[in-house]
């Protein structure tokens, strides 16, 4: 079985993030980056389905240059190849061009019996990607996965619910998203590290995939920032002084606060 | 980092060490204060990324790293918990005399299994009444014949036992003739022995996830080809395994004392007295600028010995002077660290105290900082 697994590499949540001044994208130059979290979960569901059966796991990523390190972080794990798709015009694009862009890639890779991603992605959190690309690549979605098995051509899932749990079987090939309840990621492993400097990585560019610069980007964008103002610093707290009336001031001040 | 391969590993322990290790560290120390417990589930992911077997052979199973590297990712576990960091440089010391002593069909037989990262050993050098002078050791391994046995009977108690009961091999220090310290041998005990029993753990002032306990041998039987070196060898192979082990706790002591030192620079930063951080006070900053100086002379220490040791050269000085000189800083530091947080560096909130705790030992194992003066003051006077 082959898969593709889609990935980003997104900001570092631990250390500071910002958007670009000039145009108010998110600023992934400036800051350390790394493989999103929650799409670990993905590689993760992709090399163990290929460990217990047979294929090949293709990791594949749009962004800027340094977007090469979460391809290698997915290769150390354990994937076979990668590819990475860089291109200035793909700069500020949205989720549609995105979906757009992978859609191409996923096919010129070939056509691979499942496309895994994770539940959304921890920087733009939109979740979105998903769903629009197995409509685009004209295959069965089946989202928010918290277990996957893959027999006899078909995939099956089970979404938790607030009220239920659902279990959906989907034909293959198949897009399955998968969320972070689905399995604990493994770390790579130090000869991991060191085949991984031997895996195969493509760049790609959009000429590569046939796609037109104006399909995206951010003038293709149907959405766009407009301006953001940076959270103000947490203010000092309201000290309560009890002289005794203390109980009734706390308890006037959470229900100001709506709390009781 | 002599080679980007080992910025990578240790970019890798990083990894592990935030997310694995960090974070539950104070809470299982705390918990194992009541009733030591190993947690084996973390040696698992080092070994399943391959950490625990880093300055062995490749054909073998080990990772083929330099000292000067397999140590930079012992310092960096134990400035994330500091028991994890002994158990890998203890598990390294067992390995080492069949690595460096055994024949090749020994280490062919043995070593892929013992280094593969999913077992874990334990040193038997030790006894209750040899301590510092382990020539004096009783336990006692019995030839089933004279000319060449196909196995040991082995009788006696080894105490202070890292890994007891956990482990599923025993490097042990046994005699087999009444030679003294060249009437020792050195045996690869499996874990599943009949005959192997433990002790209760002792109850320990720190270091809790590192459980220690007596290993009773009952009259276990052990095959001859698990005899490494010849017959009377055993003490020259403790020695020279120590030689090694001793950079690990080195390097263990030199990461436990810049935790300590991370801990006091953040809280000395933070914390405001007389209207300022504590930190501007000169009194407290020199004190800060003395732990800095503590950590980084220590960490120059064992890396001087590991390459020497990498090189091939003679480095048993250099690693008694970097155990004597590493375990004794960070007894210093981590003292001086629960002196910068003040009364809450003598409490459990803060980790201070656990490390204060935890650098104690490092002056005690692996030869006590004493003995290490011996070997230092022997070598030197012998010119
Ligand atoms: C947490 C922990 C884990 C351990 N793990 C292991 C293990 O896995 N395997 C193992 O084999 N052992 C282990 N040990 C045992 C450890 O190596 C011994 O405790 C150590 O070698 C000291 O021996 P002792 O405790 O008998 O002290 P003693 O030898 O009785 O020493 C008592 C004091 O006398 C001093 N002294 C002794 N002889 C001399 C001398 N000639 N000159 C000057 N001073 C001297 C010592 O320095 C010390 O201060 C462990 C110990 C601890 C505490």
């Amino acid at each position: 079985m082959n898969i593709v697994v889609c990935v980003k590499h997104v900001p570092d949540a631990q250390s500071d993030r910002t958007f670009n001044e000039s145009d108010s994208t998110t600023d992934r130059e400036g800051v350390d980056g790394l493989l999103s979290e929650l799409d670990e979960y993905a590689v993760e569901a992709a090399l163990k389905l290929v460990e217990e059966g047979e294929g090949e796991v293709t990791v594949l990523t749009i962004g800027p240059a340094q977007a090469a390190d979460a391809v290698k972080k997915a290769l150390q794990m354990g994937a076979d190849k990668g590819v990475h798709v860089s291109d200035e015009a793909i700069h500020g694009s949205d989720a549609v061009a995105t979906s757009l862009v992978l859609a191409e890639a996923i096919r010129k890779i070939g056509s691979p019996d499942l496309v895994l991603t994770g539940m959304a992605s921890t920087d733009g959190t939109m979740g979105v990607v998903p769903a629009m690309l197995a409509e685009r690549l004209g295959v069965p979605q089946v989202t928010y996965a918290s277990e996957l098995t893959v027999s006899d051509g078909t995939a099956t899932i089970r979404r938790d619910g607030d009220t239920a749990s659902e279990t959906i079987v989907a034909t293959l090939p198949a897009l399955v998203s998968v969320t972070d309840q689905i399995n604990e990621p493994r770390y790579p492993s130090f000869k991991g590290i060191m085949a991984a400097k031997k895996k195969p990585v493509e760049t790609w560019s959009l000429a590569d995939l046939g796609v037109d610069a104006s399909q995206v980007g951010l003038d293709a964008a149907w959405t766009k920032v407009e301006s953001f103002t940076k959270r103000p610093p947490r203010q000092q707290g309201q000290i309560v002084t009890d002289e005794g009336d203390g109980g009734t001031r706390l308890a006037e001040f959470l229900s100001a606060q709506k709390f009781i | 980092m002599p080679t980007e391969e080992g910025e990578e590993l240790l970019a890798l322990t990083r990894e592990i060490c935030d997310k694995a290790l960090r974070p539950r560290a104070d809470e299982a120390e705390e918990r194992a204060a009541g009733s030591p417990e190993l947690p084996r589930d973390i040696f698992r992911t080092l070994g399943r990324a391959g950490l625990l077997s880093l300055p062995y052979p490749e054909e073998y199973g080990g990772g083929g790293q330099p000292y000067e590297v397999y140590l930079q990712v012992v310092e960096e576990i134990a400035s994330a918990w500091m028991s994890i960091a002994v158990g890998v440089s203890v598990h390294s010391l067992t390995c080492y005399p069949l690595a460096r002593f055994g024949t090749e069909s020994q280490r062919r037989a043995l070593l892929p299994a013992m280094l593969s990262g999913e077992q874990l050993g334990a040193y038997c050098l030790s006894e209750r009444q040899a301590g510092s002078d382990v020539g004096s050791m009783t336990t006692r391994a019995t030839p089933d014949g004279p000319a060449t046995p196909r196995s040991y009977r082995v009788k006696g108690t080894k105490a202070w036992i890292s890994h007891a009961g956990h482990a599923d091999f025993y490097t042990a220090f046994v005699r087999t003739s009444d030679d003294g310290s060249r009437g020792l041998s050195c045996l690869v005990v499996p874990g599943d022995a009949p005959g192997l029993a433990f002790g209760t753990p002792e109850k320990k002032m720190g270091l809790h996830c590192d459980p220690v306990a007596e290993v009773h041998f009952e009259g276990v039987e052990v095959a001859a080809d698990r005899l490494v070196g010849t017959p009377g060898q055993g003490m020259a192979i403790a020695l020279s395994a120590l030689d090694s082990g001793r950079l690990g706790i080195a390097a263990a002591a030199t990461g436990l004392a810049q935790a300590a030192l991370d801990l006091a620079v953040r809280y000395a930063l933070d914390r405001e007295q007389f209207g300022r951080p504590i930190a501007d006070f000169e009194g407290l900053a020199f004190l800060l600028a003395d732990m800095e100086a503590a950590v980084t002379s220590s960490r120059a220490t064992y890396l001087h010995a590991a390459r020497l040791h990498d090189a091939g050269r003679p480095f048993s000085r250099e690693a008694a002077v970097a155990k004597l000189v590493c375990t004794d800083a960070a007894m210093q530091v981590t003292t001086d660290a629960v002196q910068v947080l003040g009364g809450a560096g003598y409490t459990r909130d803060f980790p201070a105290e656990r490390y204060f705790r935890e650098a104690k030992v490092t002056q005690i194992f692996e030869g006590t900082n004493q003995i290490q003066r011996l070997v230092i003051s022997r070598q030197l006077l012998r010119g």
